[in-house]
Parts: structure tokens; C-alpha cells; sequence
């Protein structure tokens, strides 16, 4: 009698683990059969590298030119890391000062978005002119990464629960009071959400500037490699160094998910597993 | 125990009106008063306003109109913990632990966690869950969350408590052992409590006085003395006298409610 349910059971936990598995290999075998595709493309077209690389020449440049790749790596790193903190510091207060004040948030918000919509690249020359190329390609990355964080925050301040704001004030809480143990906390998984997309938009706003700043030549960084191979038909070495900023965009991602679970995994629904 | 007349009312309601800023009239013209000590329930349908008037009475609202008359000359302060507040919902802060929540009031009072963990303690082993003082409010039942709820509004020792349908929510099961606890707690703590609900075996079990309510705008249609002795329990939930009193309150209940339209 007991039998039946338990066999089911079984079948659905079954089910749950093979399911699993199959989300955990497929990216990879899908993965494997492109990279076959793609040097049997080559192979059977007999195509020279500089049209397309083979595969195993991408990866044969990754090692060659590992210390040069390496090097450029963690100067746009250096970058995304500055402009995300940075972002990450900006627009929680700025979305704190929205927050406290009307009269700023109606005065600034406006311009935020407009720096929002300007597409960087189009900001980018000009910021080459008026600032050092650091502090150039710095405030790219910045400006694309710092508005998701400013627009999280900000909603997430709003997004108080209002019987909890009111218990609040029935105990006389100050403002700093309702700030610190209230809304941050309350906002806390909707700035973890606007971090993970500047994680990824940091990285973007560092490669557009770097690429923008390129003629100017004294960048080190990979966006600037990829476009010094581009002018040297270093084909195989422009896949390296792309396969590189891939990765690293993931391990960013990956590596903020993991942040935000870790803190969020206590109380908040976003974080909770199935088992 | 003597009788609830006999002391002066800690607070009186004279002509207590609501307007919101949306033109809805929430409350006209109630007038009632509360003795200390006293378990009063205002019941009425949703809508009523009853929530507005323990609203007025917390200090979260300005009433548009009449006067809200303190025995002391001011009001309860909420900063000082004088006040407990209970919503209908937990409402408890979910990235905060069980023993954080009960906290709350204590370090918005500038008391530290270690210095308040007796006071916390005490509070959670009133309504049962010092065992639970390290959860989550998201690993907890809706009871227990209610319970947590309690806690705190227990926890500063308030002269006076406010529920606003606090167990409206819940299943009877669980509402029927809640309603035991509470009236244990009240009988040990003995402060002033008014306590909203919409149910009518609710406050004929708990309350020493019943105020009906009309629909809205909300009006004091009648008052019930419930003089059943406490400490009440099962055996009063099932006795013919409470039968009685919740067809005497259930009947005032529907003259209210026939009173809807009547400016």
C-alpha cells in the first residue's frame, strides 16, 4: 500500500536529479558540437587564419600569448572593478539622496537618465579630450554601470512595507534610524539585482572606452588588443582575447550571483533553493 | 475583580471624525472611552473605520475632527515604548532573525542587543518561542509569525495595547489558541487593550467591552458589557452564556449595519 506513493515519489525525485544532469551537460555538448562545427568549417574550406582561426590555433594563441593577454586582462579588470565600486557607492546615494529629498530627486533624476540613454560610445571621444585616458575609460565604465544600481536602489527605498514604516514612527524612530534599519535592509535584494547588471555593464563600458580611446595608444587593455590585432590581421590573437573578456564577463556574473545568495539566503525569497 | 466602571477611562474618544485627503469619510462622531485595565473590542464590519480609530488612538493619525482625551493630559508616548501595536499582518522585518524583530522597539530606544537580550527573552518566552529566538520570520507559520508580532509589541511593557485584527488572518485552530494566549498574557500583564475584529465570537471571548460599529462612515452604534469573570476558557467558549452573549452581540451587530446610509 505504501508501495505506490513511495515508487512515485522516487519516479518524481528521479525525474528532478536527470533533469538536473541534463541542465548541467547540455550547455557543454552544445558547446562541443559548435567548437567541431567550427573547425571542420575551417578544415574542409581549408580556410587560412586570417579569415578564420581553427579552434585549436585560438587556444594555441591563448597560451603563446598568455602573459601579454594576461597583462591586458587585469588592466580592463582594473577598470570594471574601479567603475563598479564606484558605481555601487554612487548610486546607492544617489538614490539615498532621491530618497530624503524631493527636491533633488525632481532636480537630478531627469539628467541621470539622460546620461543613461546617451550611448556611450558617443560620450566616450569627448571624455577622451577633457580627462587623462584612465580617468577617461574610468568614467565610461562608470556612467553605463551606475544607473541600474541608481534605479534599483531607488525603487527598492520605495518599495518599504508601510505597516513596518509605520511601526517605525509609532516608536519615534529618526530618520537616520529609519534609513539604516529599514529601508537599506528593505532595499538591500533590489541593489544586489541593479550590482549584477553593473557587474556586466562595467565590463562593456571598459571595453567601449578602451576601443574608443584605441588611436590614442596608450592603453594596455584587451579591448585595446583586440583592436591592435584587428590592424595587425592577428586574427587568432583577436579570438583570444575575446574568448578572455567572455570569461571573465561570466566569473563577474557568477561571482555577484554568488555574493548576493550569500547574503540574501537567510530571508529573502530570491534566494531561497527548492531543496 | 471590580468592576471596569468604577475606574476613570484612560482615554476618550468626543466626536472623533476621519476625512482622508480622497474624500472618503472613515470615521464620524465616535465617542467612547476606555478604562485602564479594560480588554475593549471595537467590532464592526470592514470598513467601518474601527481601524482608523486605533489609528487616531496610536498617534499614527490627526483626526479631522472631535478630541482625543488623555486621563495624564498627553498622550502615551511610542518613542518611550508606551504603546504596543499589532498589526493585521505579522509585519515583522524578514532579514532579521526572530530575536532581532522583538528588538526592534528597544534599539530604536537606543537599548543594544545586549543589553535588551533579558528583556528579549522574557518577551519570546511569553508567547512560547524562546526556542525559536535565532529563526527567520520566513521559516516560521503564520501563528508563530503572529506570535513573533506579539512579542514585540509585549516587549517595552506598553501601558496600552493596540491589535488591529491581528488574527484575522489565521485559521480558526490556530486563531482559538492565539485568542487563550493572549488573554493569559493579558490576565499576567494587565495593561490596557483594545483589540479591532470584524468577528463577533472573537470579542465576546476576549473582551470585558464590546463597542459596535456601524459601516462607514463609522459610528459607535452600541456598548456591550461582557461581564463573563476571567480567566476564560474552552469551557466558556462552549458554555450556553457565551452562546447568549454572541446572539445579543450578533443582533446589535445587524441593527448597526442596518444603519448604513444614515448620516
Amino acid at each position: 500500500m505504501t508501495a505506490r506513493p513511495a515508487t512515485r515519489a522516487e519516479e518524481v525525485r528521479e525525474r528532478t536529479r536527470r533533469e538536473r544532469i541534463l541542465r548541467a551537460i547540455l550547455p557543454f555538448a552544445a558547446l562541443a558540437i559548435g567548437i567541431l562545427v567550427w573547425d571542420l568549417v575551417v578544415r574542409i574550406n581549408d580556410l587560412p587564419p586570417y579569415v578564420l582561426p581553427s579552434p585549436g590555433l585560438v587556444f594555441r594563441t591563448l597560451i603563446a600569448d598568455w602573459g601579454l593577454l594576461w597583462a591586458s586582462l587585469v588592466v580592463t579588470l582594473t577598470t570594471t572593478f574601479e567603475a563598479l565600486l564606484l558605481a555601487f557607492v554612487g548610486g546607492v546615494a544617489l538614490a539615498i539622496a532621491f530618497n530624503r529629498s524631493r527636491l533633488v530627486e525632481y532636480s537630478f533624476y531627469p539628467y541621470a537618465v539622460i546620461l543613461q540613454v546617451t550611448p556611450v560610445v558617443a560620450i566616450a571621444p569627448l571624455l577622451l579630450i577633457y580627462l587623462p585616458q584612465q580617468a577617461a575609460v574610468l568614467a565610461c565604465a562608470w556612467i553605463v554601470a551606475f544607473f541600474p544600481v541608481l534605479a534599483n536602489t531607488t525603487l527598492g527605498l520605495n518599495s518599504v512595507d508601510r505597516n513596518l514604516a509605520e511601526l517605525f514612527r509609532l516608536y519615534g524612530a529618526s530618520g537616520w534610524q529609519v534609513l539604516r534599519d529599514l529601508k537599506l535592509p528593505a532595499a538591500l535584494p533590489y541593489m544586489l539585482g541593479g550590482l549584477k547588471i553593473a557587474g556586466g555593464l562595467s565590463l562593456i563600458g571598459a571595453v567601449v572606452a578602451e576601443i574608443a580611446a584605441g588611436s590614442a595608444g596608450a592603453g594596455s587593455g584587451l579591448a585595446f588588443r583586440i583592436a591592435e590585432s584587428g590592424y595587425r590581421l592577428n586574427i587568432p590573437r583577436m579570438f583570444a582575447a575575446l574568448l578572455l573578456l567572455s570569461v571573465a564577463g561570466v566569473v563577474i556574473f557568477a561571482a555577484l550571483s554568488l555574493v548576493s545568495h550569500l547574503i540574501l539566503r537567510r530571508w529573502h525569497e530570491s534566494a531561497s533553493g527548492e531543496g | 475583580m471590580e468592576a471596569a466602571s468604577a475606574r476613570s477611562p484612560i482615554v476618550s474618544l468626543h466626536g472623533v471624525g476621519k476625512t482622508f485627503p480622497n474624500g472618503v469619510t472613515a470615521l464620524r462622531d465616535a465617542t467612547f472611552s476606555v478604562r485602564e485595565h479594560e480588554f475593549v473590542s471595537l467590532l464592526g464590519p470592514s470598513g467601518c473605520g474601527k481601524s482608523t480609530a486605533l489609528r487616531i488612538i496610536a498617534g499614527l493619525l490627526d483626526p479631522s475632527s472631535g478630541d482625543v482625551i488623555w486621563r495624564d493630559g498627553t498622550a502615551p508616548d511610542g518613542s518611550k515604548g508606551e504603546i504596543g501595536f499589532v498589526f493585521q499582518e505579522p509585519t515583522l522585518m524578514p532579514w532579521a532573525s526572530v530575536a532581532g524583530n522583538v528588538h526592534l522597539p528597544l534599539k530604536l530606544a537606543g537599548i543594544d542587543r545586549t543589553a535588551a537580550m533579558p528583556r528579549i527573552h522574557e518577551a519570546l518566552r511569553r508567547v512560547g518561542l524562546e526556542a525559536f529566538a535565532g529563526a527567520y520570520p520566513r521559516e516560521l507559520s503564520g501563528g508563530m509569525k503572529m506570535r513573533v508580532s506579539i512579542a514585540r509589541a509585549l516587549v517595552t511593557q506598553p501601558k496600552l495595547l493596540l491589535m488591529d485584527e491581528p488574527f484575522a488572518a489565521l485559521d480558526e485552530i490556530t486563531r482559538f489558541r492565539l485568542n487563550n494566549d493572549l488573554l493569559s498574557l493579558w490576565a499576567s500583564m494587565r495593561q490596557t487593550a483594545i483589540f479591532v475584529t470584524h468577528s463577533v465570537f472573537e470579542s465576546v471571548y476576549l473582551s470585558s467591552r464590546i463597542i459596535v460599529m456601524t459601516p462607514r462612515p463609522g459610528r459607535v452604534h452600541s456598548e456591550i458589557v461582557v461581564d463573563a469573570p476571567y480567566p476564560r476558557t474552552e469551557s466558556f467558549r462552549t458554555s450556553p452564556e457565551y452562546a447568549a452573549l454572541c446572539r445579543k452581540v450578533s443582533e446589535a451587530l445587524v441593527a448597526a449595519m442596518a444603519r448604513e446610509g444614515v448620516p
